[in-house]
């Protein structure tokens, strides 16, 4: 077992009790968690093929163009996992650009649905690396919505390290759980904001069946 | 019925310094680059470009075409960004007006209904509101709920490429996503449609609801085989990622830049598609 299985146990885990409701993972590490997710727990996710189809278990079974994407939005019944340039401590999330928006230092992807998923639906973020740049005081350009703003969908964040969410009286980000091998202190002299440590647990291990599962679903190794 | 068959020069011909030009499509699929690339070859300038951006901003800005452009984001999708967007961008070289894709699709939507605007959540807390001061929020007469008050994204003219097409306009989209293409359409007063192949009426087979467009939507068609490239036009062909590599690698240096300009920009539409050929 390798740690980045923990991540997409992990990330599986994001939709525990979700139900009938459209996963949008962006990212390898989230599709294989939402993929992951419907074959152990949550049988009912629907999940796009991210071109313009939903996939069942064989084959097509939905069409859902982004046209349609945008009436799920807002319609709610919607998980997605996005990326994130920068994350603050109230779930402020940042993929439009670095620096001042009339002449940033690095263009990013630009604003994309973040603002909209955030107001509508729950929300969760992956980071493949857990570092400073990212887990920042304060976010340049507010693309997705935090806490702080009088939203509340942010759900949790997946990291390289460990998974956070918010459920605290100001909802500010918490430590959940620390990967196996990995140390609060690590976690702590990534994170360029203060930390409620509480209780952190340790992130669970895949289960042998979950283990076999990814690497069904991955088989490439492309994880790594 | 009318015949509006006509040359990409003929679509750019009717392009003037500073119109708002939207463009169909999604970031690096269905784009009528073909139409773009003779944008290029043109003087024309200080445009407005409006679209889910791909490599037709690029290239546009490449060109120094672009003096404003209204966006979500703007990717090549197999490559995330865009390396010209980027540099003219980070140089400070374009105005922006950035929001968020649905609003963005609520604006031409509200353009292609003739309304001022339509409300929606989407940019509530964000800064999307920060970055465009002139944006308003409306209370719902209802329930005083606020709300964004998307404006009509309104366009001189839409440029978009589909499957095939008949001569009087009726456009058929062949992949599994229409993209906005009929709302570019609804949303300017000038509407030209490029296509794979311009087929008799009859021809256009297939479920009818891949009838995109109809004719009272479209101005000008025209014929550009291959016209979507290096973006995807599924079924006709997918994305040309070898060559949406060379053309990333090519904007990200300044050095190479002309060369690439020199190889497939500098010869018109069938210079650009032999010298595709003879990379392949």
């Amino acid at each position: 077992m390798s740690r980045i299985d923990v991540c997409v146990a992990a990330c599986a885990d994001l939709f525990l009790g979700s139900g009938e409701i459209l996963a949008s993972p962006m990212g390898l590490i989230p599709q294989l968690g939402a993929k992951l997710a419907r074959l152990t727990n949550e049988p009912d996710l629907l999940l796009s093929d991210g071109e313009a189809y939903l996939l069942g278990e064989n084959g097509i079974e939905g069409w859902l163009p982004y046209r349609k994407v945008f009436d799920v939005v807002a319609h709610g019944r919607r998980h997605v996992v996005m990326g994130a340039n920068q994350l603050d401590r109230f779930g402020n999330q940042n993929i439009s650009c670095i620096g001042d928006h009339d002449k940033p230092t690095r263009q990013l992807l630009g604003f994309r649905g973040a603002p909209g998923n955030t107001v509508n639906h729950r929300t969760s973020y992956w980071v493949p690396k857990h570092s400073k740049r990212v887990f920042v005081p304060r976010v340049d350009v507010v693309s997705g919505v935090g806490h702080d703003r009088g939203f509340h969908h942010v759900y949790r964040v997946v990291t390289n390290l460990c998974v956070l969410d918010f459920d605290t009286p100001d909802g500010s980000m918490r430590l959940v759980s620390t990967h196996p091998g990995v140390t609060v202190e690590e976690v702590l002299d990534n994170t360029g904001f203060p930390l409620d440590i509480g209780e952190a647990g340790r992130t669970r291990e895949p289960t042998p069946r979950e283990l076999e599962l990814i690497d069904k679903l991955d088989p490439d190794h492309a994880r790594d | 019925m009318r015949d509006k068959r006509m040359t990409a020069a003929d679509v750019v011909a009717e392009l003037s310094d500073g119109m708002t030009v939207g463009i169909g499509g999604w970031g690096s699929r269905r784009k009528p680059m073909a139409l773009v690339r003779a944008i290029l070859d043109s003087p024309v300038r200080d445009l407005t470009i409006v679209s889910y951006g791909g490599p037709d901003v690029g290239l546009l800005c490449a060109a120094g075409k672009v003096r404003r452009l209204v966006f979500g984001f703007v990717s090549l999708d197999s490559i995330p960004y865009d390396p010209w967007f980027q540099r003219v961008r980070q140089q400070g070289g374009i105005e922006v007006r950035e929001f968020d894709e649905g609003m963005f699709y609520s604006g031409l939507l509200a353009a292609s209904h003739r309304l001022p605007f339509l409300p929606i959540r989407a940019g509530l807390g964000s800064d999307v509101l920060r970055v465009n001061p002139d944006l308003k929020t409306v209370r719902s007469p209802y329930d005083d709920e606020e709300l964004v008050a998307m404006p009509a994204l309104s366009l001189d003219v839409a440029l978009i490429h589909l499957n095939r097409a008949d001569r009087h306009g009726n456009g058929q989209y062949l992949g599994p996503d229409p993209y906005f293409d009929d709302l570019f359409c609804m949303a300017a007063k000038r509407r030209f449609l490029s296509c794979e192949r311009i087929v008799d009426t009859s021809e256009l087979d297939g479920p009818p609801q891949s009838l995109l467009t109809n004719r009272m939507m479209v101005d000008g068609v025209v014929e550009t085989p291959n016209g979507a490239h290096f973006t995807s036009c599924v079924p006709d062909y997918g994305r040309d990622e070898a060559f949406q590599r060379h053309y990333a690698k090519s904007a990200s240096d300044e050095d190479l830049w002309p060369s690439f300009v020199d190889q497939f920009l500098s010869r018109g539409e069938t210079g650009y598609q032999l010298a595709v050929q003879g990379m392949s």
